[in-house]
């Protein structure tokens, strides 16, 4: 019979607490330079110019057809080799998040565009609303209250994601865990620990997800 | 006065979707004052033919001048011409499917335009959209949200926030095809109103008594011209062309 000992990892609360804390900011960071990316790529894929829509679908194919897991190595050991400069790997990790995570809100939020009426543009153009204008007054408000499910689902994942920034040693919560494993000798402490603090990390926005979707539901 | 230029001067303008020619060679003069209503069968360019005046289609030839101005579809005019954001701060239009902005309440719907466009303070635009609201019989409904609306409601809201850019010209598409039966009555009301008030309008309708009533001149579109033009009585009672008469007869059956 195994004796349980959480007594020992325990006293790594500190580690773990740190590696908390990196996921979360991991999480925060990525997500919100993944919608401001996410935001200029969805324009560009939108976009009458040729040019623009064309190197926004390359964009939305490479990081959506390439596994996050790859994307970070590459951007740590590749990149380096073909700039020439070397990155830290906390840049590394956080780039290939926030650009992987991108190409799907850009997807999100496309499809939120489109699926508005497009008897609204041509009321706001008809009290003579200037694209920006009707973009950013009618068409988005709109749009954001559509895919606020996707956009939760999504950005729950994504803080699941950032884990796979341990394999290039960014001290985020699962390399902690890895980290008091090699110290305890406790694998089934250290990273039951571990899930559970992601667990509790994520559990109250999924309900919050919940929440949002059953409003807007009613809502109309 | 006389001398003054139309408020909308047609000449010879085409329209076609891809290979589909809508209509080619119109000519139309809409002056100050005057109401006219355009009928046809459906998919005839009806609605083609308006959206062109207030450049949400744009034409592939011909010209459209406003009060003697050309136009142009970029949102700015250069050299003297009008560009469609001056052109829609002077025409205002309703469509048949209401497009009220559903994250806003009916006196937001109706400040928009007064307040982001014309730049009218705050204050002062509520002020005169609550008289307009008044106007159109829905002082009451103010802060309410459209989905609260019925279809008549809804499309008197319409109205008003169109009449809130002070439009020199109010183009209408078919603004009673979406609606109950029932409630058809109180947006024709608003749009007499109207026109008793002087306002010049164009009607795309297929409300036959109304367009004979209020419409000092009517105009039947029929492949891709104008097949018949002249006052309600001579177009809607008398009507000589034998397509216009199928056409007619279909309403008073
Ligand atoms: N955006 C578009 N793209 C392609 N074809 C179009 C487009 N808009 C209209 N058409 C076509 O142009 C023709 C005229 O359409 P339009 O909507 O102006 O007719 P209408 O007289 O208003 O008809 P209705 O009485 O049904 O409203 C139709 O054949 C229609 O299919
Ligand atoms: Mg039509």
């Amino acid at each position: 019979m195994y004796s349980w000992d959480f007594y020992t990892v325990f006293q790594s609360w500190d580690l773990f607490l740190y590696g908390l804390w990196l996921t979360f900011v991991y999480s925060v960071g990525s997500i919100v330079l993944g919608v401001i990316f996410g935001l200029i790529v969805c324009f560009a894929r939108l976009s009458k110019v040729t040019l623009f829509s064309a190197a926004a679908r390359v964009y939305l194919e490479l990081f959506r057809c390439m596994p996050l897991l790859v994307l970070v190595l590459w951007f740590y050991y590749a990149l380096p080799m073909l700039t020439g400069m070397s990155i830290e790997n906390t840049t590394a990790a956080l780039l290939a998040l926030s650009l992987y995570v991108s190409a799907f809100y850009a997807e999100i939020f496309r499809g939120g565009i489109k699926a508005v009426d497009s008897g609204q543009h041509e009321a706001g153009a008809a009290i003579a609303m200037s694209h920006v204008q009707i973009m950013w007054r009618i068409i988005l408000p709109q749009a954001a209250k559509k895919m606020l499910p996707a956009f939760i689902n999504q950005s729950v994942i994504q803080v699941k994601n950032t884990s796979l920034a341990s394999v290039i040693s960014v001290a985020e919560l699962s390399y902690m865990g890895a980290v008091v494993n090699g110290d305890t000798y406790r694998p089934l402490e250290s990273y039951t620990l571990v899930a559970v603090l992601y667990f509790l990390l994520l559990f109250p926005l999924t309900q919050v997800a919940d929440r949002v979707e059953k409003k807007l539901r009613l809502s109309d | 006065m006389n001398d003054a230029p139309p408020i909308f001067s047609v000449r010879n303008l085409s329209k076609s979707f891809g290979p589909v020619q809508v209509f080619s060679d119109i000519n139309l003069d809409v002056t100050q004052g005057e109401v006219i209503g355009v009928i046809g069968p459906s998919g005839c360019g009806k609605s083609t033919l308006i959206r062109c005046l207030n450049m949400m289609e744009i034409p592939n030839g011909g010209q459209i001048f406003f009060r003697g101005r050309p136009t142009t579809a970029n949102f700015r005019g250069r050299n003297g011409s009008i560009g469609a954001g001056e052109l829609r701060r002077k025409v205002g239009m309703v469509f048949q499917q209401f497009n009220l902005f559903p994250h806003k309440t009916v006196i937001e719907n109706v400040i928009e335009g007064p307040v982001v466009v014309l730049k009218e303070p705050r204050q002062e635009a509520m002020e005169r959209a609550t008289e307009l609201l008044r106007s159109v019989g829905l002082a009451d409904k103010r802060n309410a949200f459209p989905n609260h609306l019925s279809g008549g409601q809804k499309q008197r809201v319409a109205i008003a926030r169109a009449l809130a850019m002070r439009p020199e010209v109010m183009l209408f598409d078919e603004v009673t095809s979406a609606l109950d039966p029932e409630l058809v009555g109180e947006v024709l009301n608003v749009m007499r109103k109207l026109a008793e008030g002087g306002m010049t309008m164009v009607i795309v309708t297929h409300e036959m008594a109304f367009a004979a009533d209020v419409a000092d001149r009517v105009i039947f579109l029929d492949e891709g011209t104008i097949a018949a033009e002249g006052s309600a009585d001579a177009v809607i009672h008398k009507p000589t062309q034998e397509r216009l008469k199928r056409f007619l007869a279909r309403f008073h059956a």
